[in-house]
């Protein structure tokens, strides 16, 4: 057959016009975007005028009037913020009531899951070590929280409370959820009618209550149709109940995203031979799951969020062990600072998950 | 057919045909098929035999069920009467024996559908790979072999979204080849392209012609039809009105349907 070179077109000859240059330097990167019409001008001096009024005082309430590392005394002598609250709570805020003394069980616990969070966010260690590093990793958090071997005084369940609660109850929540809404979505795409209906009354029945009343039923109802003599802990029903409230979400989600795929892209793989399940895995499923990276860390950032709910059935979050801090009489009145404390906590937790996945789409991106 | 782009074709097949087509081996079989769509009747008591080595265009109006046809071919599209046996295997429900033919059988799509989340060697050896179980370094060995053939070999690290239309349409020429059918079929393959960009994907066609693939092409390209098929089908409401040797096809159609339909078409 002929040679490559009667397929590409001759360069056209011109001269390079480059585009005009419209900005330079501070004055008119300002002048073009801060003053460039009246209204924008107004918007302008309008915001100009409400920081001079509220950031001073705001920053002489947070830094210059304030108490870091004090007692709660020499807070009550200061109009400032008493920061102090958080230090000197801060074994209770993280760790609930699992025994002081064991309190570097749960610390090394929540490093060991952080790092390896972290460690999972580049995707090139994406491989069979990274799976085995988690398998070994939940060992041993395990053996950390639970105790009773390796010379570790066993600690009950019920005394596990504060972040590693909170961050155990959303990792765990989070992570099984995922697959388990893929698995529901294309369930609900499947054309055979008894699968088909199970996963749509599945993901109508879950959407239809509020995770509290899942939660509540988890504490109180399911344990009635249990035999007697058999329980199960409270944190794994609490568990469970998150696991299908956010399955259920995803798995919309993940529908939404698989009805964008062109028809034409199953038709190459079935023309190809691929089988269904190779051509969910190699073909739909990683262009459908790109596609929807926004709609589903909003659904995880939520159902992260909603983690916080599980004090209504008693259990120990950062949430309620921040709020029990607040009803010691010391330190009463200064919940500002303990909530916002708090709300830096989840912001730090919500901004790593968004900063991943606008990683994850921008490596992606084809 | 306003899509047509005037014979764009300069490279004839020589006199003689170095592809002899096997008279006796029937790739295909298909035995009064019959397809509706709801109750349209889209395909009517279709027979057809198709040899290996053997090329057959298939033209007709739009809605005539020409793509539909090939599409039962794959099972891409289900036949409700009627034989399909494809290399030896009838096509039933089995999904087993539907991979199976599928396998055998490559398909070149309007669109070319390529897998746009894949590069183009990806693209090339996910078939062999998953498939035909072929190991990794020997499929993208294959598939550099075919990107060669289709000229485009400089470009397997990159996209599809990075490739033009006619070089997107080249690729899916080589990833259908890359299983190493032993049919192809082709819906349309230049419909989609812009004019300039038809003969390097005819030119690839022509030139798996030359080396004995067995093809049926849904076409409006008639100068293709002339110098490539051995029969050429004409299809109108579902139903094969005339079947004939590219000559007589064009020289002296028996048809008034296709009468007409050659003067609306070849100006």
């Amino acid at each position: 057959m002929t040679d490559t070179t009667h397929f590409t077109r001759p360069e056209p000859e011109t001269d390079e016009i480059k585009p005009p240059v419209t900005q330079v330097g501070v004055i008119g990167w300002i002048k073009a975007n801060l003053f460039n019409t009246w209204y924008n001008s107004v918007l302008t001096l309008a915001v100009l005028f409400a920081l001079w009024q509220l950031a001073p005082p705001l920053v002489e309430w947070a830094f210059l009037d304030s108490r870091w590392y004090t007692d709660s005394e020499a807070c009550r002598t200061t109009d400032g913020a008493c920061w102090s609250i958080i230090p000197n709570n801060i074994r209770f805020i993280l760790f609930g009531f699992y025994p002081p003394s064991e309190q570097w069980r749960p610390l090394l616990a929540v490093i060991l899951l952080v790092a390896l969070l972290f460690i999972s966010r580049n995707r090139r260690f994406w491989r069979k070590p990274l799976a085995y590093a988690w398998m070994g990793g939940l060992v041993v958090m395990g053996i950390l929280m639970r105790g009773g071997i390796l010379g570790l005084d066993p600690v009950e369940s019920s005394q596990w409370g504060g972040l590693p609660l909170t961050l155990m109850l959303s990792v765990f929540g989070l992570t099984a959820a995922y697959p388990l809404g893929v698995v529901l979505a294309l369930g609900r795409q499947s054309r055979m009618p008894a699968i088909k209906s199970l996963c749509v009354i599945y993901i109508e029945l879950i959407r239809g209550v509020p995770l509290i009343s899942l939660l509540f039923m988890s504490a109180v109802i399911f344990p009635l149709f249990l035999p007697e003599g058999i329980t199960i802990n409270k944190i794994l029903r609490a568990q469970v109940a998150i696991i299908l409230f956010t399955a259920a979400y995803v798995a919309e989600v993940v529908r939404g995203g698989l009805q964008a795929i062109p028809k034409g892209q199953y038709e190459a793989a079935d023309s190809l031979g691929l089988n269904y399940f190779q051509t969910m895995r190699l073909i739909i499923l990683p262009q459908a799951l790109k596609i929807v990276i926004p709609p589903t860390v909003s659904v995880l950032i939520s159902a992260f969020k909603d983690t916080s709910l599980v004090v209504i059935i008693a259990l120990y979050d950062i949430l309620k062990t921040t709020q029990s801090t607040l009803s010691n009489p010391k330190w009463m009145g200064y919940s500002t600072e303990a909530y916002l404390f708090l709300a830096v906590v989840y912001f730090i937790c919500c901004f790593f998950m968004s900063t991943f996945s606008r990683k994850l789409e921008r490596e992606l991106a084809t | 057919m306003t899509d047509t782009v005037p014979t764009p074709t300069d490279a004839e097949t020589p006199p003689t045909d170095p592809v002899q087509v096997d008279q006796n081996e029937a790739v295909i079989k298909i035995i009064g098929m019959h397809k509706w769509f709801g109750d349209f009747h889209v395909l009517n008591d279709i027979h057809l035999d198709v040899r290996a080595k053997e090329r057959i265009v298939i033209c007709g109006p739009s809605g005539s069920g020409k793509s539909t046809l090939i599409r039962c071919i794959n099972r891409l599209e289900e036949h409700q009467r009627g034989k399909i046996i494809v290399d030896g295997i009838e096509l039933t429900n089995n999904l087993k024996k539907i991979e199976k033919i599928r396998e055998e059988v490559g398909m070149v799509f309007q669109h070319f559908n390529l897998f746009p989340h894949l590069t183009i060697l990806e693209n090339l050896t996910l078939g062999p790979i998953w498939v035909r179980r072929v190991p990794k370094k020997e499929a993208e060995e294959t598939a550099m072999y075919y990107l060669e053939k289709v000229h485009i070999a400089e470009q397997a690290r990159k996209f599809p979204g990075q490739l033009s239309g006619g070089q997107q349409q080249r690729v899916a020429v080589a990833r259908s080849l890359c299983m190493k059918p032993k049919v192809m079929l082709f819906d349309e393959p230049t419909s989609a392209l812009d004019p300039e960009m038809v003969k390097e994907v005819l030119d690839v066609m022509i030139s798996l012609a030359r080396e004995g693939m067995t093809m049926i092409v849904v076409t409006h390209e008639m100068g293709f039809a002339k110098s490539v098929a051995h029969r050429v089908l004409f299809m109108d409401f579902g139903k094969i009105v005339e079947e004939n040797t590219p000559d007589e096809f064009f020289d002296n159609p028996q048809h008034e349907r296709t009468k007409l339909f050659l003067s609306q078409i070849l100006h």
